[in-house]
């Protein structure tokens, strides 16, 4: 295995840490998903997380708003540092923890109810007490989706297109104001006009938030993030298994045009995976 | 030029000849006939039971029309009506809301929702599964031994109460049983969106697990309340009353302590009575019988659509 070095990336990038992750490895029943994961995140940047199929990209992003504890045979162990404060130390609330550090999916789920309602349900549990009509209006507009939805704000999030429904799941969360957004893929099953009207709405919202992204499209990766982490599947020869591992970990255009290992030269190049 | 033309129109021809269909398929013609004939026989079955229920009972029921419906048991034909049977399976049905209803869902969102999956949980689905296929007598035979005897100063013996109590437990495990089927068929994407604004686990059930799983419930609950309409066996052992029944102005509490019969009741009693009059009241009873269970699976069916309708 090659060692990282966290403090080349460290040196770099000027912005605090937001998570610094240590020895992060997180199994699943018996079967190890990842492993030995380092990991340090800055402050209002986007970081792309890249690899192959099953390289333990989605765990590890998951691992982050405590979102694979709603898997029963999940384990995590290993440190993960939120500002400092142990994310999986005793007596921390997953809620509070995923009311801080808020994730949009893979497929977009909005719920099943108007699109008002969609972006107002999180700071109505969180007790927000201002002004919701003036909140929802400024999430929607976050998302770039005000312009195309303010006439029908009582409609079905259903009746919307998948685009819009991503940039009202985007709206969703932002409206309870995270300090940090999770993405997982939110462009995969999207058409490439919608998938740029995302990115623009990350470079647009970066300045306010931390975004992590997990992506499978590498110049996505190369066009939006300012770091980019390397992973990919170890396999096991014995139990024909695969476990991720973290490979390189570097500023973007360093990953893309002059990487460290040969193993991300070779999937940044299209030579695999 | 030409012969290229010519040419062309052979291959086409050759093409034309080719696509034509030539296969005649025996076997699957005959698997299609076979299906026709079986849904064709199931639809004859129904037919031939409506025909003879309608040309039945039809006639008490255009002749005698509301006093049918609010007469009493009686041994006389002429006076004899379902009053006392409708009465009794709406105040079991009460039972059955009041108390199947509560408990099945609740029981089903622990499963569905909170319950860990570990070897006991499983134990316990595949047990309830075992219940609701439980033969209807069973359940009479506990009801009789629990809430007739045991419980008898409580339920005032064979009641209206037992006899609802009774038919809750019946159809306590269909009401489980669809109640989490319905709440299985919420994608989980849903809870991971309100997990992932940070919501707790009951804001998550509350808000969006429930109404999306809202109009299956209903529908399974609705039908599971026709099932315990429709049930005889279980009242004859907890002693629905079969032959004249005396009821006046009695206060609730003494109805639903005292003695009762129900609509399935009635049917059975007067098939029984060898007076050929009571063979027309029979199939008028099972019209008015068949007419409640169809009006409780309509409203399931408008209720659900209703819901559906909100988003």
């Amino acid at each position: 295995m090659v060692r990282l070095d966290p403090s080349l990336s460290r040196t770099r990038v000027d912005t605090p840490l937001v998570f610094d992750i240590e020895g992060l490895s997180v199994h699943y029943g018996a079967f190890r998903a990842v492993r030995d994961v380092i990991l340090p995140v800055h402050q209002r940047t986007i970081t792309a997380l890249i690899g192959p199929s099953g390289c333990g990209k989605t765990t590890v992003l998951r691992c982050l708003n405590r979102m694979n504890d709603l898997i029963e045979t999940a384990r995590v162990s290993g440190t993960v540092l939120y500002h400092g404060a142990d994310l999986y130390g005793r007596g921390v609330d997953p809620v509070e923890v995923r009311r801080r550090i808020g994730m949009v999916f893979q497929k977009p789920n909005p719920f099943p109810k108007s699109i008002y309602d969609n972006v107002c349900f999180g700071p109505k549990i969180a007790g927000f007490g201002g002004d919701m009509d003036e909140l929802v209006e400024r999430s929607l507009a976050k998302a770039a989706l005000w312009d195309e939805v303010k006439d029908r704000l009582k409609d079905s999030a259903m009746s919307l297109s998948g685009g819009q429904q991503q940039r009202l799941c985007i709206a969703r969360c932002i409206a309870v104001s995270p300090d940090v957004i999770l993405m997982d893929e939110p462009c995969s099953a999207l058409d490439p006009i919608a998938t740029g009207r995302i990115e623009d709405l990350m470079q647009e919202i970066k300045s306010e938030y931390t975004i992590v992204i997990v992506t499978h499209n590498m110049q996505q990766a190369a066009r939006l993030s300012d770091l980019t982490a390397f992973f990919t599947a170890e396999v096991n020869e014995e139990q024909d298994r695969r476990t991720g591992v973290l490979v390189e970990y570097d500023k973007t255009e360093h990953i893309f045009t002059n990487p460290s290992d040969e193993r991300t030269e070779n999937y940044v190049t299209g030579r695999f995976g | 030029m030409s012969s290229i033309g010519s040419g062309a129109t052979a291959a086409r021809g050759a093409v034309e000849q080719a696509l034509r269909g030539r296969r005649v398929d025996v076997k699957g013609k005959a698997f299609e006939l076979g299906l026709l004939a079986a849904l064709g026989l199931s639809l004859l079955i129904l037919l031939v039971l409506l025909y003879d229920v309608f040309s039945g009972g039809l006639g008490v029921l255009t002749e005698r029309g509301g006093e049918f419906l609010r007469g009493h048991l009686s041994p006389i034909p002429a006076t004899a009506g379902v009053g006392q049977g409708i009465q009794g399976s709406f105040l079991m049905m009460v039972f059955v809301v009041a108390l199947a209803f509560p408990v099945g869902i609740g029981a089903a969102i622990y499963l569905e929702e909170y319950a860990r999956d570990t070897r006991f949980t499983r134990f316990v689905n595949v047990n309830i599964r075992n219940l609701a296929g439980v033969p209807s007598i069973v359940y009479g035979i506990l009801g009789f031994s629990i809430f007739v005897q045991v419980l008898g100063g409580l339920t005032g013996g064979e009641s209206v109460m037992a006899g609802g109590v009774t038919l809750a437990v019946l159809v306590l495990p269909i009401v489980i049983i669809t109640t989490a089927e319905a709440l299985r068929a919420v994608p989980d994407s849903i809870r991971e969106a309100g997990y992932g604004v940070g919501a707790t686990r009951w804001e998550v059930v509350r808000s969006h697990v429930l109404p999306a799983a809202a109009p299956g419930i209903l529908t399974g609950t609705v039908l599971s309340l026709s099932r315990a309409l429709g049930e005889t066996a279980p009242l004859l052992l907890v002693g629905a009353v079969t032959g004249f029944l005396a009821t006046g102005s009695q206060s609730f509490v003494e109805q639903i302590q005292g003695p009762f019969t129900a609509l399935p009741t009635i049917v059975f009693s007067w098939a029984r009575q060898p007076n050929a009059a009571f063979r027309e009241l029979t199939s008028a009873a099972i019209l008015v019988l068949l007419l409640v269970i169809l009006v409780a699976n309509a409203a399931a069916i408008f209720l659900r659509n209703r819901y559906d309708r909100r988003w």
